[in-house]
């Protein structure tokens, strides 16, 4: 089990150095363009000179690496700021202040990051169940009228963007039947049987490209392995086929699923953005499509990372479940 | 020892004949022929109808109410096939058959992005040192990690807005959506050049650029053209996602993404307003992901044996020999 | 009754027929071996014995009773319960034929469940308890092991144990030890002769090996296109062949006792190793292929180097070619350091299929050392072609075709003469027939000695094949774990081994004939406990 302690650790490592490439990168594309953020922060009246004090007020004049420093400086032991006549402290790990508000930014994340967590959480437990639900199914009925059904379906669940599902979804559930309200984030603290009402349409919406996405993976890996010498095994010594579907062939798609699931994160998130846009709910991507429009750079900076930082973890944990998953694959 | 990396020369005949027998992806790519052809022909056909997507028609949309098309099904007519877009009046079909254009044309002048970029890093990933391998392969995962819809939107924030936008999208999708096609590259790439074809076009004294021009490229074409194929739709979607947030192709040039942004407030008045972007982007992106799975299955023969289920593949008596250590 | 009873069994896969009204029978505890080169059906007619081509497309005709079960017309159900109950199978490839996620141990214990009825714990205790009786060490704990954790020989006594579990009458086994060494090999032999012996289980054996059914039956089919050639008791068969296919089949079987060429090499050095080494991987991962190998070529000589998978002859033979570099040692080749690839020094590839490029005519690739050495003449390019194709026993019209239209033993051929063309003084031919049947082994053997002759190539001649080592080489080196460990001429080597391993390893040789076998035998016997 040594092997696999440091297994971990390394990959933590690698997590870390990860995030600090992408902290790097993502702050070097956003800022390099100083005298342009003065100017769209300024607005499109202002005169040279004005964009000038602009830049010098968000301290756009020091060199990036300098400004880089200040920034990793925050992140690790907080910084000061003064927002002209008081002094404001903003505690590690800091991101900066909003230009337009003068809010942390991390506080801003901290407040919307419930929302956008209840979201993704409960989608992604849907699509798992859904996707790999249905792909069994798929591979069980292979070759029957029930199959070509299910895989027709998943087809058109694949072309189906998420703003499309969620927009039929919402006008048919909430606006024509009525079975729903229009959602409204309530906190799990608050009320948890009015969180999940509220969350269920969205969760659907976002689910359910997923969960296509996954029904054909789990679908396609089984067929795979049950076109493995070791299935014709089994079969060649009277095993039934239920157990070689559900037993043998559903544990070959075990590790795959794992690696699409990790993978699809970062595009769920995607999802997440538009479907918050969509239903109103008040979570970070709702936000960072405010901070785009505005061009507040420190909270799209902040929020670009803060997602990149979940994305990087549930690509460690895939890779940690995967090697649990498959004791073949070398732990490197 | 079949190695799944060689497919059976396959070669363009071949790939043709399998790919006629999928009736489901000949349909789609009827109905992508088709599109195309509606993007291309856009002018023209507006011009059958005699309107354009910009001209406002105020006369068309009942102030007093917001803005509602007036007439029937969304005010369409003779002279407005679809009828016109609440609030504005612009024609709808002429926003529809333009905005196919947009659709198609960034969707795929992304995927070229994208297939340049990758191939590039991961062929040389793939036949670099280790450092190079190592450091451009980080730098993919780097890339991977970093979400392609969030790191869209936070770019498109940052560009003048003098840049033209339909062409700012497909690059900035294109330079950040590399990641998965460079991973694939790099390792067919990785494979191939462990064949032994490889290795004796090697002792015959060709150099290394003779040798990925003839050795390695033909044989990575098949897997890029599968995952390229798959790309073409799903660049659409975010397009149209990046255009519906508000932040993609922003008008006056229309998308169909950006038609959905207000459509939910306006389904009960012109339910065509929501109905029609949203259909042209369902039939889009399903007949693209038909066409590359058809795509997929003609030019991997192992598709096909997945398909037959029972004892196997026949697989008679060889000796497979000594060890390759 | 008889055990097996087969009649006019006819199978079609589509338009191909793999077996063409094939008819014998199998008595209780009698042993039959199914021998024939690829193609001939041999691995269609085990499957059909357990009706295993039932629901895949193929077309089924005669009748087919295995104890006491009629495939043909059996229900699913009945059929299940012949399938590993009644007979059990084991098939070639021990690392495929197992589910990799799960134990051993586990796997056989759910054969085991289907068969009889037995609570989870009783089926693990049968599990142990066969895995003892093939003899796997440590039984309770390896029981936990999973596939990839067993080594190769392990694994196909695993499969054994699996077939065992439900003490069937009949054992088919497919091709038990194709994949596996020749020390283990004779080992997984011993075992099935003993376990014959024990139970009395009867025994049908599918193979393209001579030797292998000489050693374990005492009834032989030869099969041929899906028709039986000669059918009879082994003695009978292999000792005195009534069919000239028989006799062919025979004749070309490299045998460890067959005569052979003597040759007078000249003492001029061609290629010279000093020291060669080469290390994979870093640190704690680090693993030497290839460790202080010294060797030397001389014109117009075969020198074979022959081990078992995982001894480094491959990495040894890609390092004389230039491909791979040595991690420390050197090479000389006429009298100059040498490193990377040289047109002098060329490889003929073990893989047929991956040797040659798929989307790349025949030709080109054997004009590619022509290109590269800056001819442009188009007409003088296919006009060498069509020689060397010509020379290799092709036709010089086969330039425009593809590698797929050709067989394995073609596609070798093309193989030697892309080789050829670039005019090279030392060919280096890794495992260059091990992918091929016997009798087109034969032919490319020869082919090799013939252009050796009439160039004066230096051959190195890497195989794992200890008899056809012997037939090609002048000189031989036996390698072991990256270490030549016996090197010298074919006669000492072969007649007189100095080396234990070496010694190990002839005995290990499947004979042709029954009685060889047997003291063959008894020497592994006297090996092992010695």
């Amino acid at each position: 089990m040594n092997g696999f302690t440091g297994f971990v650790l390394r990959r933590a490592v690698g997590a870390g150095v990860t995030l600090l490439a992408i902290s790097v990168i993502v702050y070097v594309v956003f800022y390099a363009t100083p005298g342009n953020v003065a100017q769209i922060t300024c607005g499109p009246r202002c005169s040279p000179e004005q964009v000038h004090q602009v830049a010098r007020q968000l301290n756009l004049d020091d060199p990036l690496f300098v400004r880089f420093g200040h920034f990793l400086q925050g992140l690790v032991a907080g910084q000061d700021y003064s927002t002209g006549t008081s002094v404001q402290h903003c505690s590690a790990p800091c991101l900066g202040l909003s230009y337009q508000s003068d809010q942390q930014v991390m506080q801003l994340i901290w407040a919307k990051l419930p929302v956008s967590l209840s979201l993704v959480a409960g989608a992604m437990v849907l699509w798992l169940i859904l996707g790999v639900g249905t792909g069994m199914l798929s591979a069980w009925r292979r070759g029957r009228f029930s199959e070509r059904v299910l895989t027709g379906v998943t087809l058109a669940g694949t072309a189906t963007p998420v703003f499309v599902i969620g927009l039929i979804l919402m006008i048919v559930v909430c606006g024509e039947l009525r079975l729903l309200p229009f959602p409204q984030y309530v906190a799990l603290t608050d009320d948890p049987e009015q969180w999940a009402w509220n969350l269920l349409l969205p969760w659907l919406s976002l689910a359910l490209i997923e969960a296509a996405a996954f029904a054909r993976l789990t679908r396609a890996s089984m067929l795979e392995t049950l076109a493995e010498d070791h299935i014709r095994t089994f079969r060649a010594y009277g095993v039934g086929e239920r157990s070689i579907v559900g037993r043998h062939a559903l544990r070959g798609a075990f590790a795959p699923v794992i690696a699409l699931n990790a993978n699809n994160v970062g595009s769920a998130i995607g999802g997440a953005v538009l479907t918050e846009t969509l239903f109103g709910l008040p979570g970070i991507g709702q936000e960072l499509v405010h901070a785009v429009n505005v061009v507040d750079l420190p909270v799209v900076v902040g929020m670009v990372l803060v997602i990149g930082f979940f994305v990087v973890l549930a690509n460690a944990v895939a890779d940690v479940l995967y090697a649990v998953a498959d004791r073949r694959v070398v732990l490197t | 020892m079949t190695d799944p990396a060689v497919p059976a020369a396959s070669g363009a005949r071949q790939f043709w004949r399998r790919l006629r027998t999928q009736r489901a992806a000949l349909v789609a790519a009827g109905v992508v022929a088709l599109l195309v052809l509606v993007a291309l022909a856009a002018p023209l056909l507006t011009a059958v109808e005699g309107q354009d997507p910009t001209t406002y028609h105020p006369s068309l949309v009942d102030s007093a109410r917001g803005g509602v098309p007036i007439g029937s099904f969304g005010g369409a007519s003779a002279d407005h096939w679809f009828g016109v877009e609440p609030q504005t009046g612009r024609d709808l079909f002429a926003r529809l058959v333009y905005g196919a254009r947009v659709s198609l044309g960034v969707a795929l002048a992304a995927t070229v992005v994208q297939v340049a970029i990758g191939i590039t890093l991961g062929v040389a990933a793939a036949l670099g040192k280790r450092w190079v391998d190592q450091l451009l392969s980080r730098f993919t995962d780097i890339i991977v990690a970093m979400p392609l819809m969030i790191m869209s939107l936070a770019l498109l924030a940052i560009v003048p807005a003098s840049f033209p936008r339909p062409v700012l999208v497909a690059l900035v999708i294109g330079l950040i959506g590399w990641g998965n096609i460079a991973r694939i590259v790099r390792a067919q790439t990785l494979t191939l050049k462990e064949l032994d074809h490889v290795s004796a076009a090697r002792l015959s004294g060709w150099g290394t650029w003779s040798i990925a021009r003839r050795e390695l490229l033909p044989g990575i074409a098949a897997p890029v053209i599968t995952y390229a194929a798959l790309l073409v739709p799903s660049n659409i979607t975010v397009e149209a996602a990046l255009s519906f947030l508000g932040v993609g192709v922003k008008p006056p040039t229309p998308s169909w993404g950006q038609m959905l942004t207000a459509a939910d407030v306006w389904y009960q008045a012109a339910p065509q307003y929501l109905l029609l972007p949203a259909g042209a982007l369902f039939v889009t992106v399903l007949a693209l992901t038909v066409l590359g799975d058809g795509i997929r299955t003609a030019l991997d023969p192992r598709a096909a044996s997945r398909l037959r289920i029972g004892t196997g593949r026949r697989r008679e008596s060889k000796a497979p020999g000594g060890g390759t250590a | 009754m008889s055990l097996v009873d087969v009649t006019g069994l006819r199978v079609d896969f589509g338009a191909l027929r793999a077996v063409d009204g094939l008819s014998f029978r199998l008595e209780e505890g009698a042993a039959l071996a199914l021998v024939g080169e690829s193609g001939s059906g041999k691995s269609t007619v085990a499957s059909a014995l357990l009706g295993l081509h039932r629901g895949t497309g193929a077309r089924v005709e005669g009748t087919v009773e295995v104890a006491g079960t009629d495939v043909q017309h059996a229900s699913d159900e009945e059929l299940r319960r012949l399938r590993g109950g009644r007979a059990a199978m084991v098939f070639q490839d021990p690392l495929s034929s197992l589910d990799p996620y799960y134990a051993v141990g586990d796997q056989i214990a759910e054969v085991y469940r289907v068969h009889a009825r037995a609570s989870r714990r009783a089926a693990r205790a049968r599990a142990v308890e066969v895995l003892n009786r093939v003899g796997i060490p440590d039984a309770v704990r390896r029981s936990r092991f999973r596939p990839h954790e067993f080594s190769g020989g392990m694994r196909q006594r695993a499969l054994i144990a699996m077939a065992l579990a439900c003490e069937p009458r009949l054992l088919i086994a497919d091709e038990p030890t194709t994949a596996l060494d020749v020390t283990v090999q004779a080992q997984v032999l011993d075992l099935l002769q003993t376990l014959r012996e024990e139970t009395g289980m009867g025994l049908l054996l599918v193979t393209h090996d001579v030797g292998v059914a000489a050693e374990s039956v005492d009834e032989v089919l030869v099969m041929r296109h899906g028709k039986a050639v000669e059918h009879g008791p082994v003695t009978g068969v292999l000792g005195a062949p009534a069919e000239p296919y028989t006799r062919e089949l025979l004749a070309a079987v490299p045998r460890l006792d067959a005569p052979r060429k003597t040759s007078t090499a000249p003492e001029e050095v061609v290629l010279e190793a000093d020291g060669l080494r080469r290390v994979f991987g870093r640190g704690k991962r680090a693993f030497t292929a290839v460790d202080d190998v010294s060797l030397t070529l001389r014109r117009g000589e075969t020198l074979g180097i022959v081990g078992e998978s995982g001894s480094g002859k491959t990495t040894l033979g890609r390092m004389l070619v230039g491909l791979l570099e040595p991690t420390a040692g050197t090479l000389t080749f006429e009298g100059r350091p040498h490193a990377g690839v040289t047109p002098a020094v060329q490889m003929v590839f073990q893989d047929p299929v991956s040797s040659l490029n798929p989307r790349r005519s025949v030709g080109e690739s054997i004009a590619d050392p022509l290109r590269a050495r800056g001819e442009r003449q188009e007409g003088r390019i296919r006009e060498r072609v069509g020689e060397l194709l010509v020379r290799v026993g092709l036709d010089a019209a086969h330039y425009d075709r593809y590698p797929h239209e050709f067989s394995g033993g073609q596609r070798q051929r093309v193989g030697i003469a892309r080789a050829l063309a670039a005019d090279p003084r030392v060919i280096v031919c890794d495992e260059p027939v091990s992918a091929l049947d016997v009798t087109t082994q034969a032919h490319v053997v020869d082919l090799l000695a013939e252009l050796q002759r009439e160039l004066g190539l230096a051959l190195v001649f890497v195989a794992h094949d200890l008899a056809v080592v012997r037939q090609a080489s002048d000189r031989v080196a036996v390698m072991r774990r990256g270490r030549v460990v016996e090197e010298g001429p074919v006669e000492d080597v072969y007649e007189s081994p100095s080396d234990p391993y070496t010694r190990q390893l002839l005995a290990a040789v499947p004979a042709l004939d029954p009685e060889a076998a047997e003291r063959r035998r008894v020497q592994r016997e006297e090996l092992a406990t010695a």
